[in-house]
């Protein structure tokens, strides 16, 4: 151990070398972001412009189509369809709400409270993801079928009579309605919640409960003024990726509403893929994604968080 | 991952399901949505700016219809199908037909399941054979709206009679001569797909259903009678029901049978509109009754005796998947050979036997009551004179109307 009271060799100081960062260095960044960028312009710019594209385009599948600027499609598709995105745009933000109510006392208790079932609860929320999309919202068609225990228990509650008269229902049953398929879009989205928000609210540091408690806060003013606000990028991108995919999924309208539930992911669907209507179907895509990108700008200026997460 | 599906799906519902996501009856995959837009976008290869692209014609045929035919000096055939449309052995692997084809003639068949959706196996051959291309594929099977596309596109041969003596032979009366390919010049059946009505004797409790109009009209059944998503099915029966023919109706006996339909939807007598995915709803009750497909219904009422089906007087419809030679297939004789084994009775019984559609092929009854007697015997197999006297054809559209009528339909559906 002796040796390491000897000063150490004289060790000369690194000379700056003169000339200058070795040139490959310079492109090094560039080359790493190659694979990203590709993947973006192949899978996401050239099918946006390609969609573009065709939104502005008339003629049918044995003629051809060809650009001829037609922008009336747009508003042909919008005066059209306009009920199908009031009612994706409402049955994502409810979606979102109900997601944000259940989701934030679990983040809370996954970050705060579980101690050793962190691990277990985080997997329990993940868990159902290991199943398909699909076989999910299957699920819900056996959970919520007419004359199971579910729809009996609310029948007995009245609770169903309540419902219908708000609309949310028809009839005694759950399935077919406007309230399952949200309850369905919020089910299916939930971990797209709790995730961002956990991630936010595991970074609060306890201490600032304890200081917050020192100054006599009462906890429901701590939560108020220190948890809440600095859980806010959480929310606000709990509430993105929520809402986001809610606003243009299909599957759960499909599956689990009726004629007067389609949302806009449902008219897409069938213009591609049925009527074979390209051009609407892509003119209502970049109507969809101007409105989600407009409410999207709107609430981060609105909730003031510039940093997301 | 996929497999972990809750087990309270029966096998039928649980082939339904799978079925209704890949076979686009329901059209209703989000990997054939996306495959429409990714895959069209590659199709235009290259950026082109926004006024440089358009989708070209698609009904051109450059080059000569037919290839040079090499099935002399390559024994082998090309078969793209639709999934789980073929009888296979204890294994799993082996196609028992298939491969009593191959120990006869010696031809090997290269099967493929390629197909799993009408629109989307279009997108995909559209590039190469509106580029006038081979596809590699001998036959291909798809349903008679996109055949009958296909032979207006003119994308797909002629068939040589003297290669098909037992299709023209047993060929079932009822697929003759649909109008869009009179005579079978083109495309023969590979199978028949009834849409009937189904329903759930549990779920009816006593009501008593004979006709669509029931569906429709009946104040007891209001929100729990299911129709189908695919326009042709549901349309043609309404269209029966109504005293049309759909064989030969008209514009306005259509926005006729579009409004009958709307007044059961604005009642909320319609629970749904559905794919495949119907099958979940008739089994549980939540569907008292249903347009219904009749492969699916056999296999329903195997599962569940609640289950049963019903003819309306006024007849059914009837649809088939057409097997076709497409313009530049290199082997068009060797296909040919395997289209007319097919409609030799045995064959087609040990195919029957193992799924559940109508077979086409006449005399086969004898056959198939030596493989499974209740099959044999079941009209939705091996339709009886009584049956096939019922079945009915959509007419064929025109481009305009397709897209027309599958509008007005799909606002009904409330998309």
């Amino acid at each position: 151990m002796a040796t390491l009271t000897q000063a150490p060799p004289p060790v000369a100081p690194p000379v700056p070398e003169k000339r200058p960062p070795r040139r490959r260095g310079r492109w090094t960044p560039y080359l790493l972001l190659l694979p990203g960028l590709l993947w973006l312009f192949v899978f996401f710019a050239l099918p946006v412009i390609y969609q573009a594209s065709t939104s502005v385009q008339t003629g049918s599948l044995e003629e051809g189509y060809k650009v001829t600027w037609h922008f009336a499609t747009y508003w042909d598709a919008l005066s059209d369809y306009w009920p199908q995105f009031v009612r994706s745009v409402l049955y994502a933000a409810s979606a979102t709400v109900l997601c944000l109510l259940l989701g934030y006392p679990l983040a809370y208790l996954i970050a705060f409270r579980a101690g050793r079932w962190r691990n277990l609860i985080m997997i329990l929320v993940i868990a159902p993801f290991f199943t398909s999309f699909l076989i999910r919202t299957l699920a819900w068609k056996t959970i919520l079928a007419d004359g199971g225990p579910v729809v009996d228990v609310l029948n007995t509650l009245h609770v169903l009579d309540v419902t219908a008269w708000l609309g949310w229902t028809a009839g005694d049953r759950v399935l077919a309605t406007p309230l399952a398929v949200v309850c369905g879009l919020t089910y299916n989205f939930l971990p797209f919640m709790i995730l961002p928000l956990y991630t936010s609210l595991e970074r609060i540091d306890p201490r600032l409960h304890e200081a917050a408690n020192d100054l006599y806060a009462r906890p429901s003013t701590t939560f108020r003024r220190v948890t809440f606000p600095l859980s806010m990028p959480g929310v606000v991108s709990g509430t993105l990726l929520t809402f986001i995919p809610a606003s243009g999924d299909y599957i759960n309208s499909d599956l689990l509403g009726s004629t007067d539930t389609r949302m806009v992911g449902n008219v897409i669907q069938s213009q591609f893929l049925r009527i074979l209507d390209y051009p609407t179907a892509a003119a209502l895509s970049f109507i969809l994604m101007a409105a989600i990108l407009f409410i999207v700008t709107l609430y981060i200026r609105k909730s003031g968080t510039e940093d997301l997460v | 991952m996929e497999q972990c599906q809750p087990d309270r799906l029966s096998p039928a519902q649980e082939a339904a399901v799978r079925r209704s996501f890949r076979n686009g009856r329901a059209a209703l995959s989000r990997r054939s949505l996306l495959r429409a837009s990714a895959g069209g976008a590659l199709t235009v290869g290259g950026l082109g700016a926004l006024s440089g692209c358009g989708i070209p014609a698609a009904g051109n045929t450059q080059g000569g219809v037919s290839a040079e035919d090499h099935s002399k000096e390559e024994k082998s055939v090309s078969f793209s199908n639709w999934t789980e449309y073929m009888d296979v052995d204890e294994s799993g692997r082996e196609h028992p037909t298939l491969d009593a084809f191959t120990r006869r003639t010696g031809i090997k068949v290269k099967y493929t399941e390629d197909i799993n959706d009408n629109t989307e196996f279009f997108g995909k051959i559209k590039p190469q054979m509106a580029a006038g291309q081979d596809t590699g594929r001998d036959i291909i099977v798809l349903t008679d709206w996109l055949a009958a596309r296909l032979i207006r596109l003119g994308w797909v041969q002629k068939l040589d009679p003297s290669n098909l003596p037992n299709a023209f032979a047993n060929l079932s009366p009822q697929f003759r001569s649909p109008d869009w390919d009179p005579g079978r010049a083109y495309s023969y059946p590979w199978q028949g797909i009834a849409a009937v009505i189904a329903y759930n004797k549990k779920a009816l409790d006593g009501v008593e259903v004979k006709t669509l109009s029931d569906l429709l009209d009946n104040p007891k059944l209001k929100g729990r009678v299911g129709l189908l998503t695919e326009m042709r099915d549901t349309m043609g029966l309404t269209l029966l029901d109504m005293g049309k023919e759909p064989e030969k109706f008209t514009a306005d006996d259509y926005d006729a049978g579009i409004a009958r339909i709307q007044k059961a939807v604005d009642k909320g007598q319609i629970r749904r509109f559905t794919g495949n995915d119907y099958t979940s709803d008739i089994s549980k009750g939540d569907f008292a009754a249903c347009v219904a497909w009749a492969g699916d219904v056999v296999q329903l009422k195997a599962d569940n005796p609640d289950i049963d089906f019903l003819i309306p007087d006024s007849g059914y419809m009837m649809s088939s998947d057409n097997l076709m030679i497409p313009n530049k297939a290199r082997h068009k004789e060797n296909a040919e050979r395997l289209i007319d084994y097919y409609f030799e009775p045995q064959a087609a019984a040990e195919l029957a036997a193992y799924i559940n559609f109508v077979c086409p092929v006449d005399g086969v009854k004898d056959e198939l009551a030596k493989i499974d007697d209740d099959a044999a015997n079941n009209p939705l197999i091996i339709p009886d004179k009584a049956m096939q006297a019922k079945s009915r054809a959509f007419r064929s559209l025109s481009s305009k109307e397709e897209t027309e009528f599958e509008e007005k339909f799909a606002k009904l559906t409330g998309a």
